[in-house]
């Protein structure tokens, strides 16, 4: 496995000078970095050309990197009066500017080739547009159809290209991108049936967001590099 | 003469054949389908949301009612992608477990799908002999896991304890005599391997059953051959995955291509068709599930002669025993960080695949080092089947529809999420 991934790796940094950037790994698989300008060039490649015989599009993931790395709650120091459960929660960012963080949001392929046995990840950061917008790649694989139809309706990113970018799992007249980092769990709204009206109508949600178990990151020495590395050389 | 008109056409979501629910919208000349245009949704729950609120282990229980027959295939992908971050491998005896339930699970899902298949497009009693059989294998989950369904069996490290040396056992009641409870017990009176034993022994006879109800049937032959002809191209393009694709005649299966856990040492072939059609992909199905036998009979007799541990014995990951903690400060301390706040994952991303009984079943997990996911993805097969759907009944008539939902094998619990 991981001798053929080395072989596609060389094959690609020989193919693309410019426009692929490797990333590093730790779990034996290979990601590459795209820029937006040049995913469709490279996935061309990628598909048409038999040294690639990336015959397989098969996933199209929408990640929004927005809160990446944060916690809810800390706890560093010893205490005598034991901790509070709560969660510091910050407030919701709305997205109303023109513009984001030029790396919040990605759209990540997972690609396969039949053929070679190989399989490959590329990401593509959306750059600082509101609304986000990357080409679509359903011209080269028909199967980016529906999963770019599925990042469109719960992330918010235009796919540039695309025949037919309609929402796919959300409700009819649904409001917002779901998926998103500042959308919150519980949702805006609830349905409830109106015995008067006659129909379901729709009302702005009567729950409150709880946080159970708080989200936390802890140092741990089993996963810094330093040690791995010193274990591996013995 | 009747001048044939253009309409659009309104099926489902509440359609006994949409299997669960499927809305489509069908352009229709006359009876002829033009245009199809599937609306799903219908059972969106935001499994991937509600994945990024909680502890990683939490997650587990709702893999398995993402794909809601084939329970335990979903944890698999999900445990696997888990243990790829963490990067521990499980202990073969689980490693064993994993892949003969898998095996099990397999034979459960295309025993729902063969008999659903069948009731759609006019067979009744195959319906009935299928779920015979699946009847049978929701007590092996059972005696495993404690529920017939979704079972919550594997975890990162393992699977949550050994094989039982019992089976449940049914008791007598006001609608069943003793004389029945007997009879019925009768192969429940050994280990769990025992049962599993016994029922490979028996199944290849209930595929034989099916196939002299279906194979030959003309009937059967007139609803499913040359229905739905996917060429093997379109099959790659379209992202067809498992039966789907092996049906169009590609050779492709990831036990075999990309083997996970003990694949590599089980002894079985790859079943696949000639035609692309509906039929071909009802052969191999069928064929699958002899194979799935063999495995499984595999696993038995290596489960017979090598007991083990099943579980990593890696208290950072998998909680000590309820004895350790009682009698061991350490234990309890794991035991409480575990259960209030779970592990920490290290920061980077891992897809792992699995050959689910629908097609390719992947989870592609993002951890930036907290105790909970960041963002989990999970492929699910049917999604790109069904996206299909318009392509492969265009020039079809109305009751192909039918035929063609059941040959996807849509579930709507794994392509809605």
């Amino acid at each position: 496995m991981t001798s053929s991934h080395e072989t596609l790796a060389a094959r690609i940094e020989a193919r693309f000078t410019a426009g692929v950037l490797r990333v590093a790994s730790t779990c034996g698989e290979l990601t590459y970095e795209v820029g937006k300008a040049d995913i469709v060039e490279v996935a061309t490649a990628l598909h048409d050309e038999p040294n690639f015989g990336i015959d397989q599009l098969i996933d199209v993931c929408g990640v929004d990197y927005l809160t990446y790395g944060e916690v809810e709650w800390t706890t560093n120091s010893a205490t005598e009066s034991g901790f509070s459960r709560g969660v510091d929660r910050k407030p919701v960012i709305l997205d109303e500017s023109d513009t984001f963080d030029s790396r919040r949001f990605a759209v990540v392929y997972h690609l396969m080739s039949t053929v070679n046995n190989t399989r490959l990840r590329l990401r593509v950061f959306t750059g600082d547009n509101n609304p986000p917008i990357v080409p679509s790649l359903n011209a080269i694989w028909n199967s980016a159809n529906w999963f770019e139809r599925e990042v469109f309706d719960l992330f918010g990113i235009l796919f540039e290209g695309h025949p037919d970018l309609r929402r796919i799992l959300t409700d009819y007249g649904f409001i917002g991108h779901p998926f998103r980092k500042d959308f919150p769990l519980i949702g805006n709204v609830e349905v409830s049936y109106d015995r008067e009206k006659g129909r379901v109508v729709y009302q702005p949600v009567s729950i409150e967001d709880r946080t159970l178990v708080p989200r936390v990151i802890r140092d741990d020495n089993r996963y810094s590099v330093d040690l791995k590395d010193k274990a591996d050389n013995g | 003469m009747a001048e044939i008109q253009s309409f659009t056409m309104n099926f489902g979501p509440q359609h006994p054949a949409a299997h669960g629910v499927l809305r489509l919208i069908l352009e229709m000349e006359g009876e002829v389908i033009q245009k199809a245009d599937p609306h799903v949704g219908l059972l969106h729950r935001g499994t991937e949301k509600l994945a990024e609120s909680k502890p990683y282990n939490q997650s587990i229980g709702y893999m398995d009612r993402l794909d809601y027959v084939s329970m335990m295939c979903n944890e698999h992908g999900y445990v696997l992608a888990l243990e790829k971050l963490l990067g521990i491998k499980a202990p073969v005896r689980a490693q064993y477990i994993r892949v003969m339930f898998d095996e099990i699970t397999r034979v459960l899902n295309h025993l729902m799908w063969l008999g659903a298949h069948g009731l759609d497009i006019g067979a009744m009693t195959v319906f009935l002999y299928c779920f015979r059989e699946r009847e049978d294998l929701m007590d092996c989950y059972e005696a495993v896991s404690g529920t017939r369904m979704h079972a919550t069996y594997y975890r990162p490290g393992g699977v949550f304890r050994d094989l039982p040396e019992t089976m449940p056992k049914y008791q007598a009641s006001k609608w069943r005599s003793q004389k029945d409870v007997d009879r019925l017990n009768e192969i429940r009176s050994g280990s769990l391997l025992d049962f599993i034993d016994a029922f490979c022994t028996k199944f290849p006879g209930c595929v034989d059953q099916y196939e002299t109800l279906l194979t030959d049937n003309r009937i059967w032959k007139q609803r499913t051959v040359n229905i739905a002809v996917v060429s093997p191209e379109r099959a790659l393009n379209l992202g067809f995955s498992g039966p789907m694709l092996r049906g169009s005649g590609v050779e492709w299966d990831l036990r075999k291509k990309q083997p996970y856990e003990v694949y590599d040492r089980m002894d079985f072939d790859i079943p696949v068709g000639v035609n692309g059609d509906c039929y071909d992909r009802y052969l191999v199905r069928v064929e699958e599930m002899r194979q799935s036998n063999r495995i499984i009979k595999q696993c038995v007799d290596w489960l017979r002669h090598n007991p083990g541990p099943v579980v990593l014995d890696d208290h950072k990951i998998v909680a000590p025993s309820r004895i350790e903690m009682k009698d061991d400060m350490e234990s309890l301390i794991h035991h409480f960080k575990l259960f209030t706040e779970g592990y920490c994952v290290p920061a980077g991303e891992a897809y792992a695949a699995i050959e689910h009984p629908k097609g390719e079943f992947g989870v592609y997990v993002v951890s930036d080092g907290a105790n909970k996911p960041y963002r989990v993805k999970v492929r699910a097969p049917g999604f790109s089947h069904l996206a299909s759907m318009s392509e492969m009944v265009e020039g079809h008539m109305l009751a192909d529809v039918v035929a063609v939902i059941g040959t996807q094998d849509i579930v709507f619990g794994e392509i809605d999420r």
